[in-house]
């Protein structure tokens, strides 16, 4: 119990060196804003002052309001709320920016702008991208992690005002990489668009990220560490790595947005992919597996199917995964034996994949019945069948024979959305529609049936817009290669586009019944949020026992 | 081995240990050798660093995200290499930081488009993409035209460039911003400029605007020798040594 009163009494300290490291941190972004003569890095400086300045007045009023004392028979539910909240304001701003850019391709003469080149399909794609693993999966990793790691340890974050701090210098991160896709900064490295400077900034919230997430793990009362938190550190051990080498670069100057890569051609290009097809691995997949292991068995009121399973498939996917990069680069400049490598690894990774599929669709034997009357429940279900069904796809996408069909087509674009939109989007809205009544205190949502009509639309969005890509990216992989009977290519590279045109069209659709779904969802939950409080219900009563039984 | 395996669920230093050095291990096998297999990188001549105005065109085609819709790898396919060109070289992007091999093609592989079109179809099209190619989804980029290229930090970045390993000599350096202007202008003396950069640089007024350099002269000079370094025509892709 020392620890635990030491533990109070520093807690008004780690709020106190908060502070000092803000007032350091705004000077030394003013200084930089004056010093610099780049107009873009000035752009930038400005919102680092605005956030730090904004930051340290906030913390000026709660430190002497005494707001930061953190009693320690509670749990730290205010982050989790506020994650909560930013996770359903950036999946709509992140699958709007996908919507926009969809209907550019059907429709370019309506949705470009001669005079504004922010609008145009190159800066928006990664505002899209971004938007919706980083912004949108970002903040409800981050969330669920904190909600997660509290419950299964039954200890209240660590770390004090630190949380805050993460949760907002993640929001700093966003705004940053967001408003520097718009302005054109850019280090042109598929989801690590973000500068050098950005960059920084993010290690920096990570590592405080690590530490809150490990220091609670710390301070547990539960001697066994939870499997979802074995992904959840597995995603954020593993996203710092891949960040840090990943983005290794050299700044034109210090006082300079733009920086170029240490790496450069081939090397560079496995690099970028090592880190691309693991922010798939461990962001989209051991993250949000993690998310799976809590909310799953909670909502269903089992435990989960096997634990031995859930050892060889956590262990098995985090060995594999690493591997697989080099199935972005087959018939290129890469070696070959790189290329073999990582198709090998590749196809070995459809099993641990299906572990965790089964793991988490067993979980629900005994209780199939509620998939009837429980959308959200459902919703979840229906994300691992998504999860089982891209994780067999992607394998067979990285058969060579296979890729030399698939690649540089739509087909992948339909594969990534399959994964993006079925599994993480709905495990994600499945942990959301968990979560608000939890956090919030209410014992039901708002409204089944606006769920109901979420679930059904998004789904359907969901099949129009993967079936849509199937078919345009198959057919113009057939068409580039489509000869003449006298041997000549049969089709000029734009014919091949726009054969795609109607494709197009039924993808924007699709997009936009999916966006509609996540409408839906933010006003149902935003009213489950507004509905009158039920009796307080005693929260500290540690995981149920449906968890325990797992082990 | 379950036993062995509670140990890591009740101890959280070794577990997050274990796991870093069980996502490191694919990582180091498939990277390092990169670094070291001479085999990775072809020998081959003519292959050089850019020269200042076509860097700053290819910090226009970063920015812009043009590597979003265009790849510039063509694999050594029939049709690709019949349609585009000669397969891409690794040596070929071994002065590209970062690289631009892309990954979709939502618009045709540029890695060989050096030469293909004339400076005025590049600007008609930049401009307005469907005055030339009715069919085309591409963004417009008609405020390239008018907005003159900002080259101040043109050094600084040359200097960068070298710090990671790009060979260029001091004197490039010193003479960034004049091979820059040079470059531009059809009417300044060229030796200095050839002598650093090579006799197949190409030295013209892109844009066909002579009052001003514009980000439309630094693009179409990097989009105008895409892929014309390396003379197929002398390169043995059937030599034991380029084999891979």
């Amino acid at each position: 119990m020392t620890t635990q009163s030491a533990q109070t009494d520093a807690a008004p300290l780690n709020a106190v060196l908060l502070y000092a490291l803000t007032g350091l941190l705004a000077f030394g972004a003013l200084m930089a804003t004056a010093f610099s003569d780049d107009r873009l890095f000035r752009f930038h400086g400005w919102i680092f002052i605005a956030a730090f300045v904004t930051a340290l007045s906030a913390m000026t009023v709660g430190l002497s309001s005494g707001r930061f004392r953190s009693p320690q028979d509670q749990y730290a539910d205010g982050v989790v709320r506020a994650g909560v909240i930013a996770t359903m304001f950036w999946a709509i701003a992140g699958l709007l920016a996908g919507v926009v850019i969809a209907a550019q391709l059907s429709w370019p003469t309506i949705f470009y702008f001669p005079e504004a080149g922010w609008l145009n399909f190159g800066r928006l794609r990664p505002l899209h991208t971004s938007g919706v693993i980083f912004a949108f999966g970002g903040n409800a990793l981050i969330a669920t992690s904190f909600y997660v790691v509290q419950r299964t340890c039954r200890a209240r974050l660590a770390g004090g005002a630190w949380p805050w701090f993460v949760f907002w210098g993640y929001q700093l991160f966003i705004v940053l990489a967001a408003t520097g896709y718009l302005a054109g900064i850019t280090q042109s490295r598929e989801y690590a668009e973000p500068e050098w400077y950005v960059d920084l900034w993010l290690t920096v919230v990570w590592v405080a990220y690590l530490l809150v997430f490990l220091g609670t793990i710390w301070k547990r009362k539960e001697p066994h560490i939870y499997v979802a938190n074995w992904f959840y550190l597995a995603f954020i051990v593993t996203i710092a790595l891949l960040h840090v080498v990943n983005n290794l670069a050299m700044p034109v100057g210090l006082l300079n947005s733009h920086s170029y890569s240490l790496f450069a051609g081939v090397q560079d290009a496995l690099i970028q992919w090592w880190y691309g097809h693991n922010a798939v691995g461990f962001f989209l997949t051991a993250g949000f597996l993690a998310m799976m292991y809590y909310f799953v068995p909670k909502r269903a009121e089992r435990p989960v199917y096997s634990y031995r399973l859930s050892i060889v498939h956590f262990w098995s996917l985090i060995f594999i995964y690493i591997w697989a990069g080099p199935h972005h680069l087959h018939y290129t400049a890469l070696p070959q034996w790189a290329q073999t490598l990582g198709m090998t690894f590749s196809i070995m990774l459809w099993m641990p994949s299906w572990g965790g599929m089964i793991n988490g669709l067993m979980t629900l034997s005994g209780a199939w019945d509620k998939l009837r009357t429980d959308p959200v429940l459902r919703m979840m279900a229906v994300s691992i069948a998504f999860y089982g069904m891209s994780t067999f796809e992607g394998p067979l996408m990285s058969i060579r024979e296979v890729n030399a069909l698939s690649h540089y087509t739509d087909w992948t674009i339909g594969h990534v959305h399959s994964g993006a939109l079925g599994w993480v989007g709905f495990i994600s809205f499945g942990a959301l529609y968990c979560l608000v009544p939890w956090l919030w205190k209410k014992d039901r949502l708002y409204s089944n049936a606006l769920a109901e009509w979420h679930f059904w639309i998004a789904t359907l969005g969901i099949v129009l817009y993967i079936c849509a890509m199937w078919v345009s990216g198959i057919m113009e992989g057939l068409m580039w290669r489509e000869y003449t009977p006298q041997g000549f290519l049969a089709n000029s590279f734009v014919e091949t586009v726009s054969a795609k045109h109607i494709e197009n069209v039924i993808r924007t659709l699709g997009g936009l019944m999916y966006l509609s779904g996540a409408l839906i969802m933010s006003y149902n939950l935003w009213r489950t949020i507004r509905m009158p409080s039920q009796a307080p219900v005693a929260q500290a009563a540690g995981p149920a026992p449906a968890l325990v039984a797992a082990e | 081995m379950w036993k062995h395996h509670t140990k890591l669920e009740r101890n959280s230093l070794p577990l997050v240990l274990a796991i870093l050095i069980v996502v490191s291990i694919g990582g180091m096998v498939e990277i390092a050798p990169l670094f070291y297999l001479e085999s990775t990188i072809e020998k081959v001549e003519g292959v050089r660093p850019y020269t200042p105005l076509e860097l700053e065109g290819r910090d226009i085609y970063v920015r812009e995200g043009c590597y979003l819709c265009h790849s510039q790898m063509i694999r050594p396919l029939r049709d690709e290499v019949e349609r585009y060109g000669h397969y891409s070289l690794a040596a070929e992007s071994m002065y590209d930081h970062p690289f631009q091999w892309g990954s979709k093609r939502t618009g045709p592989d540029l890695a060989r488009l050096g030469g293909k079109y004339s400076d005025a179809w590049h600007r008609d099209h930049l401009i307005d993409p469907r005055s030339v190619v009715p069919e085309s989804v591409m963004p417009p980029y008609a405020f390239l035209a008018n907005k003159p290229l900002d080259y101040r930090d043109i050094q600084a970045k040359i200097r960068a460039m070298n710090k990671v390993g790009v060979p260029y000599t001091q004197e490039m350096i010193d003479s960034a911003r004049e091979d820059l202007e040079t470059q531009a202008d059809p009417f300044a003396g060229s030796a200095k400029f050839l002598a650093r950069y090579g006799a197949k640089a190409q030295q013209r007024d892109f844009d066909g605007n002579p009052d001003q350099v514009s980000e439309m002269d630094a693009l179409v000079a990097y989009l105008q020798m895409l892929g014309t370094l390396v003379d197929f025509k002398t390169y043995q892709a059937e030599a034991p040594e380029n084999r891979r």
